[in-house]
């Protein structure tokens, strides 16, 4: 096999599709979603709540359960194919090379076990060992992301943290291994702007230092806007707009992205209404064809009956009949 | 302000260590054994005026949770009272038990604080039933009507928690807490687990609820610009005591604590410039623990300001501007303070 340099991509995604295969009908969860990632490079994954970031995470560390499949698409990691790996060389990677933090941290954490113990399970899962080397990784990662008297705090039952620390935890086990890639799904919501400007900070330091990569999972564009070097916005399953963070928030070409910047507190008045994208989400197992933000969209007409396919233009990507900033351009 | 609806007395809330049995034994003998309580509220006082909304803003793990469940009635205080309208909102004496139903909470989980195996409608329903605000005859209509006020279909009552979105679960457990006809509601991060876009929906069904229903409201966040959008005045609370209070827009524009001004140093920004980077600011020192908080003031470990009396006298909250309250030695700082680092 044949080793990546170590400038080119860590991860490759092409054309990456999730299905699930519901009695209700088939939720195309993750359809066709494409994007690389360089070692020391972070991306935030943004978009609408249902459009598939979490399973676009999951698909990547293979952990799709039935009734879902990945249906389609490449996930080369390190110049191995993870789609097409057998899942006891899948197994060796997650957790180690590869981690996720996620987004309950209660699928993390097992609520009968103390958190030291289910670090050093973590730790031995991969051939770490010894009661010291264990409990002094662990204290060194606790410590890391900001857990107050770690040493002693080793003895308790998560329920016995607040939200934010048990988020705290969750990701200092995903730290345990040192991954050359980590998946973070909405890891500081629960966390007040001090420790996130912590974990941010650290974050930063991982990347910078180790060569970490790292996807961004979060709604708060404030974060994602100032660590990650390049975004992707999702929506209904598919990537609608991606390029360097601050050109697609600075002047966004998709209409969806758009409505997401012009919905934050920061925009309006105190006291006044939020400006909201009208309608909901749609249902993925009724989608209307072509755009499908176009039931929402303000500038919707019959072109967008039709799919629009992923344009590029320079380093950035949209897929839109009528990109914003674009249209009537020469 | 005018006078208090919510009025919390020095309230204060200790958790007890659990201790093996091994400990016990090792306690009984004599022996050295860390049985250390954590003090998660540390004499807490605040009123609210009847249609306020109150954010309690803080560093994670510094209380919040426990003092809003203090004043829903969930938890007994281990000192202190609180108070809706002048009626004591739990017992006294050994069985505590809470008294009113004037104050419903909103937890801080929407995937954690929804039965699961109830049909939303039945977990809306249960509560009014049980305190006679309708009967199990008319609940279908009694449940109708609260999930149309949150901006949910009434047929959606059939339905179980996991066919909503994260949003509309959220709704449902505003709608479970409206449909007591509470006078005051305890929201603990109802926005925090929700996308932009939903955000502004549930944000603007707040400001609605307010308008309409003339809610009081302690809302808790660490989302500093929702607080400002939606609250009136903010508490900024630290390892269990508030150490500042006053109207949002002016704590905002000119603390008079240190630890508000790191806050708000830290909050990040949405950056729209190529090669700008922000230089996070995550506040010095390491997070002190309730186990064994510091003596004096509880912030000194971290404080750029810290004078030797802060390490022995804890500074009381007191009034250090018209409308505000401080607990530092050295308030008021007159033009407010600036960045400190
Ligand atoms: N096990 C499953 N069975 C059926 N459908 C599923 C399953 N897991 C996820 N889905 C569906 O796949 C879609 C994408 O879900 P996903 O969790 O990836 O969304 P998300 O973008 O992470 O949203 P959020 O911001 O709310 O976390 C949703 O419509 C969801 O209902
Ligand atoms: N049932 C409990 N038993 C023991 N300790 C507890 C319990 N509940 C809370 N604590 C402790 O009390 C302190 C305050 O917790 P609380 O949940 O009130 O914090 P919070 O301010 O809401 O934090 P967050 O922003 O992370 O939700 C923490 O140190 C926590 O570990
Ligand atoms: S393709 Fe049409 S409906 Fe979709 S975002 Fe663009 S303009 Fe709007
Ligand atoms: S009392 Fe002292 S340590 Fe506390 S905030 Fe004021 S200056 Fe800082
Ligand atoms: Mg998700
Ligand atoms: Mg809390």
């Amino acid at each position: 096999m044949t080793r990546p340099s170590q400038n080119g991509p860590l991860l490759e995604v092409d054309d990456l599709a999730t299905h699930f295969f519901t009695r209700a009908g088939v939720i195309r969860a993750v359809d066709g979603v494409s994007f690389s990632l360089k070692r020391g490079e972070v991306m935030g994954l943004v978009g609408e709540s249902g459009s598939g970031k979490s399973v676009t995470g999951f698909s990547l560390l293979g952990l799709i359960d039935p009734p879902g499949r990945i249906v389609s698409g490449s996930v080369r990691f390190d110049g191995q194919d993870l789609v097409a790996l057998p899942p006891a060389q899948l197994r060796r990677l997650r957790g180690r090379k590869i981690a996720m933090v996620f987004q309950d941290p209660a699928t993390t954490l097992n609520p009968v076990v103390t958190i030291g113990d289910q670090m050093r399970m973590a730790l031995e899962a991969h051939g770490v060992r010894g009661e010291q080397r264990t409990r002094e990784r662990s204290v060194a990662v606790l410590t890391r992301v900001g857990i107050p008297d770690a040493a002693r705090r080793l003895k308790a039952y998560p329920h016995e943290f607040s939200g934010g620390m048990r988020q705290r935890v969750a990701i200092a086990i995903a730290l345990l291994h040192d991954p050359a890639l980590l998946i973070a799904d909405e890891p500081t919501t629960a966390l007040d702007v001090s420790i996130q400007a912590q974990i941010l900070a650290e974050m930063r330091g991982l990347v910078a230092d180790l060569g970490m990569a790292l996807i961004w999972i979060s709604h708060d564009l404030a974060t994602v806007s100032s660590l990650a070097d390049s975004i992707a916005v999702m929506y209904a399953g598919r990537i609608v707009e991606a390029g360097p963070t601050a050109a697609v928030l600075r002047d966004p070409r998709h209409h969806y992205t758009r409505g997401l910047l012009d919905s934050l507190p920061a925009r309006a008045e105190p006291g006044r209404d939020l400006v909201q994208i009208p309608g909901t989400t749609p249902s993925l197992l009724a989608l209307p064809p072509g755009c499908a933000f176009a039931p929402r969209c303000p500038r919707a007409d019959e072109t967008c009956l039709a799919m629009p396919a992923l344009v590029s233009d320079g380093l950035r990507r949209h897929r839109c009949h009528h990109p914003l900033g674009l249209e009537g351009a020469p | 302000m005018t006078e208090a609806f919510l009025d919390v007395r020095n309230v204060s809330r200790r958790f007890a260590p659990r201790l093996s049995f091994g400990d016990r034994i090792a306690g009984k003998l004599g022996q050295p054994i860390d049985a250390r309580v954590t003090h998660a509220v540390d004499g807490v006082s605040l009123a609210i005026a009847k249609g306020e909304a109150l954010g309690l803003v803080g560093e994670s793990g510094c209380g919040k949770s426990t003092l809003g469940r203090v004043i829903a009635g969930i938890l007994p205080p281990s000192e202190g009272t609180t108070a809706v309208a002048g009626e004591p909102v739990m017992s006294q004496g050994p069985r505590r038990h809470k008294t009113t139903t004037r104050v419903q909470m909103i937890f801080q989980d929407p995937f954690a604080s929804l039965d699961p195996r109830m049909q939303v409608g039945d977990t809306v329903a249960e509560g009014p039933i049980a305190h006679r605000l309708t009967t199990r005859a008319q609940a279908r209509d009694y449940v109708g009507r609260w999930l149309t006020t949150v901006g949910l279909d009434p047929g959606f009552a059939a339905r179980y928690p996991h066919q909503f979105s994260g949003g509309q679960r959220q709704r449902i457990a505003i709608a479970r807490a409206l449909a007591m006809q509470p006078d005051m509601l305890v929201c603990d991060e109802p926005v925090a687990s929700l996308d932009v876009s939903i955000q502004a929906q549930i944000i603007n069904l707040f400001l609605k609820l307010r308008r309409e229903l003339n809610l009081t409201m302690l809302f808790i966040s660490h989302d500093l610009g929702v607080v400002r959008h939606l609250c009136d005045r903010v508490a900024i609370m630290y390892l269990g005591r508030i150490v500042e209070l006053g109207e949002t827009q002016a704590v905002y524009a000119a603390p008079q604590h240190p630890y508000t001004r790191a806050l708000l140093d830290s909050v990040p920004k949405l950056m729209l410039d190529d090669h700008e980077t922000t230089a996070f600011k995550p506040i010095a020192g390491e997070l002190p623990s309730p186990l064994a908080p510091p003596p004096g003031c509880h912030f000194h470990l971290r404080c750029p300001l810290v004078q030797p009396i802060c390490r022995q006298e804890r500074p009381p909250l007191r009034a250090v501007l018209p409308g505000r309250e401080s607990a530092c030695h050295f308030a008021p700082f007159p033009p407010g303070l600036r960045r400190l680092r």
